[in-house]
């Protein structure tokens, strides 16, 4: 029932270290048990892509990653997610924390409606106590930088964030989220509200974020993840049904369920 | 068959467009018989001066207007925090708490409670203990009065505010308190803003709770310890004097209290109608 893989915690296969790993992570709403414990590894500067039908658990997945699913009422999950090798379950860790270090994009795009794109970049940094527009100019400068939106709002970051067009909102929220200098950024479907520009815009940005960042995203595109992700996997009806280097999922699956997937037979 | 379509599709808009009429028809009576009524009294002195004593010409509002002003006022002090308090818990934390559904339920059930009830309630808690009636008292009961009004619309307007607001600001690592003062609240801020300026409005018109706690006062008074007087108050005792100067200053009363009703009401339109084009996209 449970694919589970074996992760290396040094890369002696020449790649990088794991960042984020889980260990057979359950989910709950209430009684109802929406992971089968999931065992899956994310390494440092590579993207990992989870794709499969809609309601499988690939956006409860990634929201348990940074400790939102419990936001939900009656939610709960059982098993292991480390970060860096330190249970973010753990006994004593501040939800708050983790989510300093695991930034978020959400599948539409939610800037803050009442405050300007600049307030939006710095309002991680504002809403800690960062008042200083010294210390802030800076960050919303190369967050924006980061987003490849600088040259497009440099003269209007005064403006309301929600003037912005969808695929621009987008990248305002992938700014925002990279002002707290997340080493994870976690991405549920960024691109299914967006129009096929934006998509290409958001996808060119993925590649380079992952220099600097480590990037799991969800996303019902197969083609999407073939084309900017590392490792892949596959997710059906809250279990992991198969993972592995995405050229080797999408060309060779092992598992017969994999292959119709991306061959379009169901889902 | 289409003539008789167009027909009746305006005979329905006709049926429609005259009880609208009818509904605003008692509104523009009210306000036209209080004009006709009581603009003449609407002088300086109306403004400035107290109740004079019974034969002596003159005398005015104007111990009523800051009555009402600081009771309204002190009241609203009270009684929005508490209800902003109230309105916040319940909703960004009311369902993960179990203390929640009573509040809500002793909320409605303060809110239908007949004002003169609020009003005999403090006499009781506060009139008689202090043994006199005050501005206090009647701040308070007015406050009792505005605490579910403010409790209730801003528990809707918080809930109109996207989850997925939430979950932004949650997820760049604030804590929840946090989010829900620094970007829940704040993105709801003019809808709470304009129901606030409607609530105080339904305030201000409140008579029965300050029989038993206010009281009314003749003369000028700001002792939060005392009885003082309020426009509503005013109004009643003029009106039910036998003295035609006294009934005419009684309509200019209602009609001064009508205005500014009326007024609160125009400001929260326009400002909330600037908002609307403001985020509109």
């Amino acid at each position: 029932m449970i694919a589970a893989v074996v992760t290396d915690q040094e890369g002696t296969d020449g790649r990088t270290p794991v960042e984020l790993e889980t260990r057979r992570l359950e989910a709950y709403f209430g009684a109802h048990r929406a992971l089968h414990g999931i065992s899956l590894a994310a390494r440092k500067n590579e993207l990992l892509a989870l794709i499969g039908p809609s309601g499988c658990g690939k956006s409860t997945f990634i929201r348990c990653l940074n400790r939102l699913h419990e936001e939900t009422p009656g939610a709960t999950t059982r098993g292991e997610v480390l970060l860096e090798g330190e249970p973010i379950y753990g006994k004593g860790v501040d939800p708050v924390q983790i989510r300093r270090r695991i930034g978020m994009v959400f599948q539409r795009p939610n800037p803050f409606p009442t405050l300007s794109i600049y307030e939006n970049v710095a309002s991680g940094l504002m809403l800690a106590g960062t008042r200083r527009r010294s210390l802030l100019d800076p960050v919303v400068e190369k967050s924006l930088r980061q987003a490849a939106l600088w040259d497009e709002v440099k003269d209007q970051l005064d403006r309301p964030g929600t003037r912005l067009s969808g695929g621009q909102q987008q990248r305002l929220c992938i700014a925002r989220a990279l002002a707290v200098n997340p080493p994870v950024l976690l991405m549920d479907e960024p691109t299914s509200a967006l129009d096929p520009v934006s998509t290409a815009r958001i996808e060119e940005l993925l590649v380079e974020l992952k220099r600097s960042v480590t990037v799991v995203m969800v996303t019902h595109n197969m083609q999407q993840a073939a084309r900017v992700s590392d490792q892949t996997a596959f997710f059906l009806m809250g279990e992991m049904v198969e993972s592995g280097a995405t050229d080797q999922l999408f060309t060779n699956p092992r598992d017969s369920r994999t292959e119709q997937y991306i061959t379009g037979r169901f889902g | 068959m289409n003539a008789w379509r167009r027909w009746k599709n305006r005979l329905m808009l006709a049926l429609l467009a005259a009880l609208a009429a009818v509904t605003v028809m008692p509104l523009l009576a009210i306000t036209f018989y209080l004009i006709s009524q009581g603009a003449s009294a609407l002088d300086l002195a109306f403004f400035i001066e107290a109740q004079k004593p019974v034969g002596e010409l003159g005398g005015g509002m104007g111990h009523s207007i800051v009555g009402s002003l600081l009771l309204v006022g002190s009241g609203a002090l009270v009684g929005i925090p508490l209800g902003l308090a109230c309105g916040i818990y319940l909703a960004e934390y009311g369902d993960r708490e179990r203390l929640a559904p009573w509040v809500r339920s002793a909320l409605e059930l303060l809110a239908s409670t007949p004002s003169i009830l609020i009003g005999v309630f403090v006499y009781v808690l506060v009139v008689v203990p202090m043994k006199g009636f005050s501005l206090g008292a009647g701040a308070l009961s007015l406050a009792l009065i505005l605490l579910p009004l403010v409790a209730r619309t801003s528990e809707e307007l918080l809930k109109l505010i996207p989850s997925h607001l939430r979950e932004a600001g949650l997820a760049l690592g604030i804590p929840r308190w946090k989010v829900v003062l620094g970007v829940v609240l704040r993105s709801a801020r003019p809808a709470i803003l304009a129901s606030l300026i409607l609530a105080v409005a339904r305030i201000a018109g409140e008579t029965a709770p300050l029989v038993f706690t206010a009281f009314g006062n003749p003369n000028f008074s700001h002792s939060m310890g005392g009885p003082i007087s309020a426009l509503p108050l005013q109004i009643y005792t003029y009106a039910i004097s036998p003295f035609d100067e006294w009934h005419r200053m009684a309509w200019a009363g209602a009609l001064l209290l009508v205005g500014a009703v009326l007024v609160l009401n125009l400001v929260t339109r326009i400002a909330g109608g600037s908002h609307d084009r403001g985020s509109s996209d």
